[in-house]
C-alpha cells in the first residue's frame, strides 16, 4: 500500500447525483483522512444517505469519482475493509428467526467464499465482535427479542467482525433511547481513538456528537463546510443557517438525558 | 441403476417423498424470511401449464421423442420464476402483484391446454392433488436429479442467501452479488416446486413449502433451528401422509398436508404451554 492510500480513506471529486431529474448532490469534493471521525450533517433530503450509498458503490454517480483507499469505487473489491450500519437496521423484520451470533456472522459471509462454512477462527472473531459491543450475554438470543439499542449494537458488531478500516454509519441512533445513544457514541469514540478506525457518521444532531468527533462536513445538495471541529465551532452558526436556511443554534449536549430528548424534539420540529 | 428397476411403486413413492420432505422446508425457510412463500403458489400453477403442454405435445406431435411432461413443467416453472423476479423489479412498490399475474396466466393457459388434450380426468386429478402410486421410474430419476442440483445450490450459497434475506443492502456492501443470487434463487424455487408436484400435487406444493416452516418457526430460536426442525416436520408429514393415504386409499398430497397441519397445531400448543410455564416460574 502506498502512502497516499494509507493517509486517505475516502476521496470524492466533483461528484453529482440525481434521481431522474431531481438533482440530489451537486459538485461534491470531500477527502476523509484515515483515522478521522467525521460527522456528516444536513437536513432531511439534503442527500446524506445518497452520498453514503455512492461511497458504498450502491449508487453509480452521474459525474465525478470516488476512491476508497486509493482505488476507484467501481473497481474496489476489498469490501471487508468497509463496515456499514444503515438507518434501516431499525426497521428490519423483527420476526426474523436469527440469533445475535447468526446476525453478526453475516458480516463475514462475503469474505469466507462459496462452499465454506465458519471455522473455529471465524467463530472466535464473531464472539470477539459481540464482546466488543458488550452483547456477549445475548449471544444466543433471538435478534427480535432485543431492544432497539441492543439491536443496533448487534449491527455494529456485524460491521466490525470483518475488521473494517472504515466504518460508515447512517443515522444509527434513530429509534434508540437517549441513554443508549451516549454509550453508543462513547463506543464509537473508542474505536476511533484506540483502534485507529476511520468513522463516517451521518447525523441530524451535531450537538450530540460534537465531543466525540474530529471533523464535520455540512451537506445540503452541495458541501457547505468541511473541516475539523475547532474550525466548525467558529463558523457553526453561519454554516448551520446556510444549510438549514435560517438561524439554528447548535447547543452542545451534556449527558442530561431528559435535556437530550427535549433537544431532539426541538431539532426535528425546526428541520421540517 | 439396477436397483431403481427393482423398486416397488410404494418404495419409489417413499424415496421421492423423502427427497421432497427434505428440500421443501429447506427452501421454505428462505422463502419465509424473504416473505415470498406465496411465490410457490404462482410457480406451481405455471408448472401445471408446462405439464399440460407436455401431455398435449406427446399426444399431438407424435414424431417428437417421447419425454416426461415433468421436464416441460420444469421448463415452464423456470421461465415463470424468472418472470416473477422481473415483475417484482418492474413493480418495485407492489411486489406481490407478480403472484396473481403469473398464477392466473398459469391457470388460464392450463385450462386451454387441458381442454385440447384428450386425457382422462384421473390423470389431471393426480397432477392436481398428488399421488404416490403414479411415481414411475423416470419420475423418480427426475426427482432425485433435480433434488441433488437444488441441494447442491442451497448448500453452496447458504451463507449468501441468508445474508441477502436478512438485509440485502448490507449483503451488497459486504461484497455479495445480490442480483446474481436472486436469479439463482429463482431457479432454485422452480427446481423444488417442479420436482415436488408429482407426489404432493400442484395445488398443495405451496403448503409443503410453508407448513413445516410455519410449525418450526414457533419453536426455533435460530435460523439453523428453523431449517432443522422444518426438515424434521417435513419428513414426518411426507412419511405420515404416505402411510395414511396408502392405508385409507386417499390422495397422498391431501394426507401429507393434513399431517403437516396437525404438526403445526402441536407446535403452537407446545409453544403456548412453554411460554405459560416460563411465566409461571418467573412469578
Amino acid at each position: 500500500m502506498n502512502h497516499h492510500a494509507r493517509s486517505t480513506a475516502v476521496e470524492i471529486k466533483n461528484l453529482s447525483f440525481s434521481y431522474g431529474k431531481r438533482n440530489v448532490l451537486h459538485d461534491i469534493h470531500l477527502k476523509i483522512a484515515a483515522g478521522s471521525f467525521l460527522a456528516l450533517v444536513g437536513p432531511n433530503g439534503s442527500g446524506k444517505s445518497t452520498l453514503i450509498k455512492c461511497i458504498l458503490g450502491l449508487l453509480p454517480p452521474v459525474t465525478g469519482t470516488i476512491t476508497l483507499f486509493g482505488q476507484p469505487v467501481e473497481k474496489f473489491h476489498d469490501w471487508n475493509a468497509v463496515g456499514f450500519v444503515s438507518q434501516k437496521a431499525n426497521s428490519f423484520n423483527t420476526g426474523f428467526p436469527a440469533t445475535v451470533f447468526e446476525v453478526v456472522s453475516m458480516g463475514l459471509y462475503g469474505k469466507i467464499g462459496l462452499f465454506r462454512f465458519l471455522t473455529r477462527r471465524h467463530k472466535e472473531k464473531i464472539k470477539e465482535a459481540i464482546q466488543q459491543v458488550g452483547m456477549e450475554e445475548y449471544m444466543h438470543q433471538n435478534i427480535g427479542e432485543l431492544s432497539g439499542g441492543q439491536q443496533q449494537r448487534v449491527f455494529i458488531a456485524r460491521a466490525l467482525v470483518s475488521d473494517p478500516k472504515l466504518l460508515i454509519l447512517d443515522e444509527p441512533t434513530v429509534g434508540v433511547d437517549a441513554k443508549s445513544v451516549s454509550n453508543f457514541y462513547s463506543m464509537l469514540k473508542k474505536l476511533n481513538r484506540e483502534h485507529g478506525m476511520t468513522l463516517l457518521l451521518v447525523t441530524h444532531d451535531i450537538g450530540a456528537v460534537s465531543e466525540y468527533i474530529t471533523d464535520v462536513a455540512c451537506l445540503n445538495k452541495c458541501l457547505h463546510f468541511h473541516g475539523d471541529t475547532e474550525e466548525f465551532e467558529n463558523k457553526k452558526d453561519e454554516m448551520m443557517s446556510a444549510i438549514y436556511g435560517h438561524n439554528v443554534h447548535v447547543i452542545k449536549h451534556n449527558h442530561d438525558h431528559e435535556h437530550h430528548e427535549h433537544e431532539h424534539d426541538h431539532d426535528r420540529s425546526r428541520f421540517r | 441403476m439396477e436397483w431403481i428397476n427393482q423398486l416397488t411403486f410404494l418404495e419409489r413413492g417413499i424415496i421421492a417423498g423423502i427427497v421432497i420432505g427434505f428440500l421443501c422446508p429447506l427452501l421454505g425457510a428462505f422463502l419465509l424470511v424473504r416473505r415470498i412463500t406465496i411465490v410457490s403458489e404462482a410457480l406451481s400453477h405455471i408448472t401445471l401449464t408446462g405439464i399440460t403442454a407436455g401431455v398435449l405435445m406427446a399426444q399431438t406431435l407424435v414424431w417428437l421423442p417421447q419425454q416426461n411432461p415433468m421436464y416441460v413443467g420444469l421448463l415452464f416453472s423456470l421461465i415463470g420464476s424468472l418472470f416473477v423476479e422481473k415483475l417484482r423489479e418492474l413493480y418495485k412498490n407492489f411486489q406481490e402483484l407478480a403472484i396473481p399475474i403469473i398464477l392466473s396466466s398459469g391457470v388460464g393457459l392450463s385450462a386451454i391446454l387441458i381442454s385440447l388434450a384428450k386425457s382422462s380426468y384421473t390423470e389431471w386429478y393426480n397432477y392436481l392433488f398428488g399421488s404416490i402410486v403414479t411415481v414411475m421410474k423416470e419420475d423418480l430419476l427426475f426427482i432425485v436429479a433435480t433434488g441433488l442440483v437444488a441441494f447442491g445450490l442451497l448448500f453452496a450459497f447458504y451463507k449468501e442467501l441468508l445474508s441477502i434475506s436478512f438485509d440485502a443492502e448490507f449483503a451488497k456492501v459486504s461484497g455479495i452479488s445480490v442480483k446474481k443470487l436472486n436469479i439463482l434463487f429463482a431457479v432454485l424455487i422452480a427446481l423444488v416446486i417442479s420436482m415436488s408436484m408429482k407426489v404432493v400435487g400442484i395445488l398443495l406444493v405451496g403448503a409443503m413449502v410453508t407448513l413445516p416452516i410455519a410449525a418450526s418457526i414457533q419453536l426455533a430460536k435460530s435460523f439453523r433451528q428453523v431449517i432443522g426442525l422444518g426438515i424434521l416436520f417435513g419428513e414426518l408429514s411426507v412419511l405420515g401422509g404416505v402411510a395414511f393415504s396408502y392405508h385409507f386409499g386417499v390422495a397422498t398430497g391431501g394426507m401429507i398436508i393434513i399431517v403437516g397441519i396437525i404438526l403445526l397445531i402441536i407446535s403452537v400448543l407446545i409453544k403456548k404451554v412453554f411460554v405459560q410455564r416460563s411465566r409461571f416460574f418467573s412469578v
